[in-house]
């Protein structure tokens, strides 16, 4: 007897502010206007999404002292931008990257509480923390948390928005016109009292369609996927091949049960990107074009920047590599990245980074584009459909969230092309079968 | 030969006075939800709020204001959205309305509202706008737990004046054209038309730039009850509670436009408006800071084009029961006003500081 086939998620991430996205490309439409979140996720709609993303960056980057100008800048207001795409979207779910930093959770929870109603049961937190002094800038508390508490403090958040999102019993609004009780009892009573929070009171927003928005989380480390396998119905990840996916998905799925949950209650959710061609070399060669749109030669430099943290404008992109060390300890070259922790030992990292341009004859330029992230399915629409099917069914993940390279049309051929395949192969829905997020999710 | 004359007058000003609602729950009497036509158990979903301001918008009004508090509400309906989002969700589908939700600053961030504001404008292309207030309910500070209750009145205004004072400088902290996308040189943005805001005040401190571009208004309408951030706001909503108190309310207020709130009680004869108002106050009374109109649409617009000429710009009116009060101001108060030539009968306009007449205002940063 074979194994049923899994059903594929996909989610849509609105193409960011970092240089996966190609604001050079002639098709590149803007990055604020209102009119290209209605686009992206209508296509996403119409493509049976399971949801929209969007992430979050709450100072504009900085690299050497200066605002990052290579990249696309500049984002909407999250909460803001769900609400209105509540508007033009029916069925699909609409997610929302929060920090539990810089935000309280009575104001994180009534926004979400609201979404939540005004999507009929869409809304999603994708939950955050922040640590540095250089975000915290821009708001009142200013870098107050010492990075070992942004932890507890990202936890304790998230469980007394929990508390609040469950303080009102399903049928508390009685609305009895002729008795003129509106309320049954006293819902949404409160009184969270720790070390990150002193609250208590009344909370204002009856109880969502959703009983709780979808959570979900991205962390990494051992805390971050146990709380995520405690908590979270959907984790991202960056572990997106085979062999690396499988072992995170064996390892995550693997810690629900102590929590009293099955596997198929978190979904787990790599992060891909993607190439369609006419054929796969035609696919091939265009993901080469895009990957050196994506990295021109001062971006490369920028680059080597992060891991060398100093200046390195002084070198010449299609020339070798600096011979010395990169710069250990000092404050941060680049700020208001969240991927300048990905080099954890930045001296050895330059050295396997020397070693690979030394043994493939590559100048900067080209060993960047080759050591930083390239697109995950490159083929023609059927090998993308066989790609992704062949990581879901293999247990390397649920599905994936797209990251389309092109603002706001980039999603277009995936809807039209990779989709009737993965619906004609049985492992996609055709349509929505119920009315909210985790519907679609299966949570 | 009465109106004509008032007509004329009218005229003189260059134009009759403008309009605004007040949404809140089942309109501004607290039984109001109790009333045959409310709908109070639809007050949580999207449709309710969308048939609302549309209904606003075919009585061309100039903007609605959604109230809010941080806290439960202890009579009415009893349960409230965020107003920010209520705006946003109403905001596609609608086009010619100005939409300010209300916001308190004590206890929010204005690197937040900033760029919350200015995307509820990016999603109603030029008809956001905010109402500021501040907290003076002990629910909220406990809901917030940030800081105790009872600070001095003067304190938490200053720190309103700050926070309008943050909205606005991270509003302009993009030029209008800072965005170059220039492929030849690989720049997204020019970097000179970013500006750090560095705002220090006695409350908080807020270096900017905004993570998002200048909205499409540049500066989104700022509104204010009196008292509160007077000499920062567009829009300032006064309380007369008669005709001879309008002026010494407007004497020392330069700038702004002044806005008279009312609630408004609307049928076809008076007696059936002061009837309905006695029935819901039987069951409730209702404690009015504004002056309270019940009588019919045409008594209601005599009344406006009066205290128009005692020198009101515009009038918020707070409907006591939606829709009810709602539908008789889009459907008879305004038919009554553009037959007497006072009232637009389209938008002439696509922004909410364009229907209010103001400029779009140039940037502080830019260097002319």
């Amino acid at each position: 007897m074979t194994k049923p086939l899994k059903q594929i998620h996909l989610a849509a991430h609105f193409p960011g502010v970092n240089n996966t996205t190609v604001w050079s490309d002639p098709a590149s439409g803007s990055n604020i206007e209102f009119s290209s979140f209605v686009k992206l996720a209508q296509t996403a709609e119409r493509a049976k999404f399971d949801f929209f993303f969007l992430a979050e960056g709450l100072r504009l980057r900085e690299q050497g002292g200066q605002i990052y100008d290579l990249d696309v800048v500049g984002r909407p207001d999250t909460f803001t931008v769900l609400s209105a795409l509540a508007a033009v979207t029916s069925r699909l779910g609409l997610a929302g990257t929060i920090n539990s930093t810089f935000n309280e959770p009575f104001e994180v929870a009534r926004q979400f509480a609201t979404l939540d109603h005004l999507s009929e049961g869409r809304a999603a937190w994708n939950v955050v923390t922040s640590w540095d002094a250089f975000t915290g800038e821009n708001f009142r508390r200013g870098g107050f948390l010492p990075s070992d508490q942004r932890y507890s403090r990202a936890e304790t958040f998230m469980r007394t928005a929990w508390e609040l999102f469950d303080s009102w019993p399903a049928d508390a609004v009685v609305a009895d016109k002729a008795t003129g009780e509106f309320l049954r009892g006293e819902p949404g009573r409160f009184a969270h009292h720790d070390s990150h929070f002193d609250i208590a009171g009344q909370f204002p927003v009856p109880r969502g369609p959703q009983g709780r928005p979808v959570i979900i989380q991205a962390g990494d480390s051992d805390e971050g996927r146990e709380f995520a396998a405690a908590t979270a119905d959907a984790i991202f990840t960056r572990h997106g091949t085979l062999e690396a996916g499988q072992k995170f998905y064996a390892d995550v799925k693997g810690r629900l049960a102590k929590y009293g949950r099955t596997p198929s209650q978190l979904v787990v959710l790599p992060a891909a990107t993607y190439m369609i061609g006419d054929t796969d070399a035609d696919a091939h060669e265009r993901a080469a074009v895009v990957r050196r749109q994506q990295v021109s030669g001062q971006t490369a430099i920028r680059f080597l920047e992060q891991l060398w943290n100093t200046d390195l404008s002084s070198f010449d992109p299609d020339g070798p590599l600096p011979a010395f060390d990169p710069v250990v300890g000092s404050g941060a070259f680049a700020q208001g990245r969240a991927d300048v922790r990905m080099y954890r030992d930045p001296v050895a990292t330059a050295r396997q980074w020397r070693e690979l341009a030394e043994a493939k004859g590559l100048s900067i330029r080209d060993l960047i584009i080759e050591v930083t992230g390239r697109q995950t399915f490159v083929g023609s629409a059927a090998t993308v459909a066989e790609q992704i099917n062949h990581l879901v069914q293999a247990d390397a993940s649920d599905g994936f969230i797209l990251v389309p390279h092109v603002t706001p049309g980039g999603l277009d051929e995936f809807a039209d092309k990779v989709i009737p395949l993965l619906q004609e192969r049985g492992v996609y829905r055709t349509d929505y079968t119920g009315p909210t997020l985790r519907h679609h999710l299966g949570v | 030969m009465r109106r004509a004359r008032r007509t004329i007058a009218v005229m003189t000003r260059g134009s009759g006075p403008r309009l605004a609602v007040a949404l809140d729950g089942a309109g501004w009497h607290p039984a109001a939800w109790r009333s045959a036509d409310a709908r109070p158990t639809e007050v949580f979903s999207a449709g309710y709020w969308v048939d609302l301001v549309r209904e606003a918008e075919a009585g061309t009004l100039d903007f609605v204001t959604f109230r809010d508090t941080l806290s439960l509400p202890s009579d009415g309906v009893r349960g409230r959205l965020d107003a920010v989002l209520v705006a946003a969700r109403v905001a596609p589908l609608t086009s010619g309305i100005g939409l300010v939700p209300e916001i308190v600053t004590t206890h929010t961030e204005p690197f937040h509202l900033s760029k919350a504001i200015a995307t509820l404008d990016y999603v109603s292309t030029g008809r956001g706008g905010v109402q500021v207030s501040v907290s003076l309910d002990a629910d909220e500070y406990g809901n917030f737990g940030r800081r105790p209750f009872g600070e001095p009145f003067g304190d938490l205004t200053e720190e309103a004046a700050d926070y309008v004072e943050v909205l606005r400088r991270l509003w302009d902290s993009w030029e209008d054209d800072a965005a170059i996308r220039d492929v030849a040189t690989g720049r997204f943005v020019d970097r000179e038309k970013l500006h750090y805001i560095d705002f220090e005040g006695r409350f908080f401190k807020v270096r900017g730039p905004s993570i998002t571009p200048r909205p499409p208004q540049g500066q989104p309408l700022v509104a204010a009850s009196l008292g509160i951030v007077d000499t920062s706001a567009d829009v300032l909503f006064v309380t007369p509670k008669s005709r001879e108190d309008i002026g010494s309310l407007i004497e020392d207020l330069r700038g702004p436009q002044v806005f008279a709130d009312l609630v408004v009680f609307l049928d076809s004869t008076e007696s059936a408006a002061v009837d309905r108002r006695a029935r819901l106050d039987a069951l409730a009374p209702l404690e009015s800071d504004a002056f309270v109109f019940a009588g019919t649409p045409s008594g209601l617009a005599d009344l406006l084009l009066d205290w128009h000429v005692a020198g009101l710009d515009g009038f918020r009116l707070r409907p006591a029961e939606l829709p009810h009060d709602l539908a008789a101001i889009s459907r008879g108060l305004v038919p009554e006003l553009r037959s007497r030539g006072t009232f637009r009968s389209s938008y002439e306009a696509s922004t909410l500081r364009g229907l209010l007449g103001l400029d779009r205002p140039a940037n502080r940063y830019s260097v002319a």
